[in-house]
């Protein structure tokens, strides 16, 4: 609270120019906004209204932004707007946000920049940056204070002024099925030092397929530790200092935030610059990147943890809503709203002002907007709606996005992960499939996979808007009805619209970033698939541990031995067999097979009892191979490959601990791998001892040792209870 | 007026950012600005008091529109209505006295009243006495009548200038006069602690055993006092999850050399029957006596009946409220975020809408009050004296108007 006071207090000194020397010092923090993504994982949406607009819980995203601007003590925000800029300039002129004191909104427009980098270029060309600035997009929601990070951020800057950049990072593990962030973005990897909090690597490129990363060995040599992580969140929101600007014109061919300027600064080891990172801990800050991050933020938001930008909190103009209780959890609501009796609201549901609902519609977990109509018996599940929606009669909706103006006839059912953006009209009863995004527009055709050409694929794209949008407007009524002759079968008598086909490349992908929750069998499958690598992970596990740290290589690498002996046993028990089934193939002398088995011995590692119970396990195994038609066949069969390989065998005996390990391995067997031996083992076991290859002290401590065992270990002690009963009076008549 | 406009923008930004912390911090702030937006009103010539309680209440209702849960600021808009008409009517009667006085005329000045001028003057005067202000049983039983003590100032300044009968004077003795009394409330609201600790020696006795939970400035001051006084006690301090305020509070007893317990929520049922009695603070106390304070207050409240242990509530007279509680757990309720429960990060894969039926399946809530009905508050202490809770209607017609509790203007006023 101090903190905060102090902060408020800081602020509006700096505001009223204050007399305060140590104030005086400190300039106005400002702030770069970016309120273009300059991507297109929001189309079609994003063709007709752009993304910083988005409603998200019925606020323009943007405004989440700008309240979090204004509340961390930010005194000048220069707002960027390419594409709709048109759009974004008439919203905030319409908003509060321009007559706000102490805190000052300016727009910069600019129709022809197809990059973050490029935007920030033109922003150094205008020479408006005079200190540290907060780097920000416009679909970031965050609460966090800022005063910490700033306060790092200048102090590390006093001592080393090739300290640039702040970013801001949380806590969140990724799903280890589908290597994503919950956040629905790829699964990231930093280096961090865990002393200094330097950012050293940057990867959220990773390539899964292999299941390994690549450290530079300076890295390792540089530093005396480094942290790895895996479960950290990049919030994208940065402090950097003016020197970012001039870095970005330096060099111009920096795009990407992230992708060419961080990783640009980490390789770059002639200027020496450093990123350094500060996590968040109780606060919150998120980004919105796809449909998935839309959804995961909505519930955040509903759920409360970006308190106070939260609905029943007016924090940006937005209409008062009231919280009800359904059952424990609670339901926002507008309070003019009309609710038929019938209808069941459940919880963590935000229902906008105006919105009528019909008798026994159902509504969970979603966001509806002003001014719909929702007829009788609706289904709506995990869904968001935004403003002036008719939902007619028997509609099914269940996680999707449904734009303004949409009109769903009775009976239309929308499958998880559709969107359907303006003013889309579905037809009655059709069923539009999973994934499926349906717009007024046509899919832009040049559609290219390549990375590098997004961008420029993106200028085309809002140049191609302008003129369809020209269009669109002129002669709307026309075009929906001409659409909908030419497209009646699409989407059902009397819908209007396209259905996009899913770009090349993306079909697969479409569940990781749609706003429904991954399918079932997505899931199985893909850890499916992880098991099939299992064996890769297990090697990799060491590399890719949570935030282990890896401090000396004698740490990492005794882990690597404990996890290699376990792999390695199984390997070497497979050798084994191999090579013992050939040498009963082709006849190999018995020498030579004890010579072979002891170079394996060596090239793994192992102790003579491990070969000994291998070698035992392949007789068996071969025992078992043989054809028989009975188990006394059966136990002809094993005595008869014992004979033969008892050489082998009692090359391996050479004290009583290797001849106990074979009767543990023989038992095992009996459990688990060869059941058909479970009845013999008595006898097997007699054979054994006939053969000299078991003496009685071992038979004997066996059954000792079994003593105490578990009633389930015992069968075997029992069965062969006659046997080990003669051996002892045997024994004590020697005696 | 665009400066009081921007102070109210700035007012209004702050609570619905929920900036301001504490209903100590909101009543004195919201007073303050009160002070200044009555200053900078221009009053006209006829109805002054009329135009003055239009102003306030058009800013009062923006003010508790914009953080509902928050009743100080509701408390203080009403107290404020209600001094502008106590100043009409004390200078009122004032003018009508001095009128008798000098038996001079001028009939308009009492044809503005409403129709007053038809009754005799002395008979107004106690009429609207004992209409308007009905005798707090704290008048009469201290026999300092704060109603006394106004009305002879004003009159003895209207003596002086009154006379004379200049309206423009009187316009501005009006204005001057409710400024004085918001600058009392404000020094009441800031004094309030010191007040309330005064009568501390009066209730916590040689090697009491207190229990308090979470923190409380008030009650801070409280035992401050009474240690000061050279009593000895203890004093089990329940640190008030989830944001864990006893913390600091058991660190500042500490501090001051009390000896302090500092126990779990959980473990006060445990520790009650050790308990002499329990003193807390609250955020607001409802017109039936009701409290509305930090959660996990009612748990302590049925502990301490249960064990028969005197409940004590510390409130300031600010936190008073006039309205009855409606469904208070939910509506007069903030629920906060739930980082101050667990870790964000830590749970951040319960939190995985991606998979599963793609609903939330961990719930955190996190409200920040509890409501004690009145049945198990013992005592409140505010700083004008101990009181039952049966009593709170009897100081709730002391300081607020009948005709405030709903603070709306007319229909005229949009939104």
């Amino acid at each position: 609270m101090g903190a905060q006071k102090k902060r408020a207090a800081a602020a509006a000194a700096a505001a009223r120019v204050s007399e305060d020397p140590d104030d005086l010092a400190r300039q106005p923090l400002q702030a770069i906004l970016l309120a273009d993504s300059f991507t297109t994982k929001f189309r079609p949406i994003t063709l007709e209204r752009p993304k910083v607009l988005l409603p998200l819980v019925n606020v323009p995203m943007i405004n989440y932004t700008l309240a979090w601007l204004e509340a961390a003590g930010v005194a000048e925000v220069f707002v960027f707007c390419c594409a709709h800029s048109k759009q974004v300039i008439d919203y905030l002129e319409n908003s509060e946000w321009f007559s706000q004191p102490n805190f000052t909104v300016k727009t910069i427009e600019s129709h022809n920049i197809i990059s973050a980098g490029d935007a920030l270029r033109l922003i150094y060309e205008q020479n408006v940056i005079h200190g540290d600035f907060v780097l920000i997009s416009g679909d970031t929601v965050s609460n966090m204070s800022l005063t910490q990070a700033l306060q790092e951020h200048k102090e590390r800057k006093k001592k080393d002024n090739n300290a640039v950049m702040t970013m801001i990072i949380k806590k969140s593990k990724p799903s280890p099925i589908t290597r994503q962030s919950r956040l629905g973005t790829d699964e990231l990897f930093m280096a961090i030092d865990p002393n200094t909090k330097q950012l050293l690597y940057y990867e959220d490129k990773a390539d899964h397929s292999k299941g390994t990363i690549c450290l530079d060995k300076m890295l390792l040599a540089e530093n005396p530790s480094i942290s790895l992580h895996n479960d950290k969140q990049d919030c994208y929101i940065d402090i950097c200092s003016p020197e970012v600007l001039s870095l970005f014109t330096d060099n111009f061919d920096y795009q990407h935030l992230r992708r060419h300027f961080v990783k640009g600064l980490l390789l770059d080891d002639i200027m020496g610059y450093k990123i350094f990172t500060h996590e968040i801990h109780s606060s919150y800050a998120a980004r919105i990147d796809n449909y998935r991050s839309y959804d995961i933020v909505s519930k955040d938001i509903i759920q409360r943890w970006t308190y106070p930008y939260v609905p029943d909190v007016k924090f940006c103009g937005n209409r008062a809503t009231k919280l009800e209780r359904r059952g424990i959890c609670f339901t926002a609501f507008n309070s003019e709203i009309e609710q038929s009796r019938s209808a069941q609201v459940g919880s963590f549901t935000v229902i906008g002002y105006g919105t009528k609902i019909g008798s026994n519609s159902k509504i969970s977990d979603s966001v509806i907007g002003e001014g719909c109509t929702i007829g009788s018996n609706v289904l709506i599940e995990g869904s968001y709606i935004w403003d002036n929606v008719i939902i007619e009669d028997g509609c099914e909706l269940r996680h999707v996005i449904v734009c303004d103006g949409v009109i769903m006839k009775a009976g239309a059912v929308l499958k998880p992960g559709v969107v359907l953006s303006f003013k889309v009209v579905i037809g009655e009863r059709f069923v539009v499939p999973a994934y499926s995004k349906v717009s007024l527009l046509q899919q832009p055709t040049v559609h290219d996979s390549d990375e590098e050409l997004e961008y420029a694929d993106n200028s085309s794209g809002t140049v191609e808007f302008s003129s369809i949008q020209g269009t669109a407007d002129q002669s709307n009524g026309e075009m929906t009805s001409e659409s909908s002759e030419a497209h009646k079968p699409k989407l059902g008598t009397g819908g209007v619209g396209y259905i996009w086909s899913i770009c090349e490349g993306g079909q697969e992908e479409e569940w990781r970033h749609s706003v429904a929750p991954i399918p079932e069998d997505k899931l199985t499958e893909l850890s499916e698939a992880m098991d099939d690598d299992q064996e890769l992970v297990t090697q990799d596990r060491t590399a890719l541990s949570t935030s282990g740290e890896l401090i000396s290589d004698s740490n990492a690498s005794e882990g690597d031995d404990n996890e290699d002996s376990k792999d390695d046993s199984v390997y070497f028990e497979k050798e084994v067999e191999a090579t013992f089934l050939r040498a009963v193939e082709e006849n190999v002398k018995v020498d030579h097979v004890i010579l072979e088995v002891n170079s394996l011995r060596l090239s793994y590692n192992m102790t003579s009892a491990d070969c000994a119970g291998a070698v035992f396990y392949s007789m068996m195994k071969l025992a078992i191979k043989t054809p028989h038609s009975s188990a006394s066949e059966l136990q002809q069969n094993t005595a008869n490959i014992i004979t033969t390989w008892q050489k082998l065998l009692k090359s391996y005996l050479l004290e009583i601990d290797e001849e106990i390990e074979i009767i543990l391995k023989f038992e095992e067997m009996c459990l688990e791998s060869a059941k058909e031996f479970s009845p013999l083992f008595a006898r097997i076991l007699h054979i054994l001892y006939d053969k000299d290859i078991l003496q009685e002290d071992a038979i004997l401590r066996w059954a000792d040792e079994k003593e105490g065992a578990d009633e389930s270990d015992k069968v075997f002690v029992r069965q062969s209870e006659k046997f080990i009963q003669w051996l002892r009076e045997a024994s004590e008549e020697e005696d | 007026m665009p400066d009081t406009q921007a102070l109210v923008n700035d007012f209004l930004n702050k609570l619905k950012k929920r900036k301001i912390e504490g209903s100590q911090a909101t009543a004195r702030q919201t007073a303050e600005l009160l002070r200044s937006v009555i200053s900078q009103q221009r009053v006209p010539y006829t109805n002054q008091a009329g135009a003055l309680i239009d102003a306030v209440k058009a800013i009062g209702e923006q003010l508790i529109a914009a953080n509902p849960v928050e009743l100080a600021v509701g408390n203080i808009v009403r107290r404020v209505l209600h001094i502008i008409r106590e100043e009409d009517l004390s200078l009122t009667t004032a003018a009508i006295g001095g009128l008798n006085l000098s038996a001079v005329s001028d009939d308009e000045n009492d044809d503005d009243r409403d129709g007053d001028s038809t009754l005799s003057a002395a008979a107004v005067a106690a009429a609207a006495r004992s209409t308007l202000r009905p005798p707090s049983l704290q008048t009469l039983l201290e026999d300092t009548p704060v109603s006394a003590a106004v009305p002879q100032t004003s009159s003895s300044g209207g003596d002086s200038e009154g006379k004379t009968a200049d309206k423009s004077s009187r316009s501005r003795k009006l204005k001057h006069d409710v400024i004085e009394a918001v600058n009392e409330l404000i020094q009441d609201i800031v004094t309030c602690h010191e007040q309330i600790a005064e009568q501390a020696v009066e209730h916590i006795h040689q090697n009491e055993v207190i229990l308090t939970l979470g923190s409380s400035r008030t009650v801070l001051e409280f035992l401050f006092a009474a240690k000061e006084k050279k009593r000895s006690f203890r004093v089990f301090v329940a640190e008030g999850a989830p944001r864990y305020q006893g913390h600091l509070l058991a660190k500042e007893l500490v501090a001051r050399g009390l000896q302090t317990t500092l126990i779990t929520d959980s473990a006060v049922f445990a520790m009650i029957s050790r308990v002499n009695m329990v003193i807390v603070g609250a955020h607001a106390v409802m017109a039936n006596g009701g409290v509305i304070a930090p959660v996990g207050m009612n748990l302590v409240a049925l502990a301490a009946q249960k064990h028969a242990v005197p409940f004590v509530v510390l409130a300031g007279s600010h936190k008073l409220c006039p309205l009855y509680p409606h469904n208070p757990e939910v509506l007069l309720n903030e629920l906060r975020s739930p980082s101050e429960l667990l870790d964000f990060g830590e749970f951040s894969d319960c939190m995985d809408f991606g998979s599963g039926s793609g609903s939330p399946l961990l719930h955190v809530v996190n409200p920040a009050f509890d409501y004690v009905p009145p049945k198990l508050v013992s005592l409140f202490i505010t700083d004008a004296g101990g009181h039952n809770p049966s009593y709170m209607y009897r100081l709730i017609a002391d300081y607020y108007s009948a005709d405030d509790l709903v603070v709306q203007r007319r229909a005229t006023a949009g939104n």
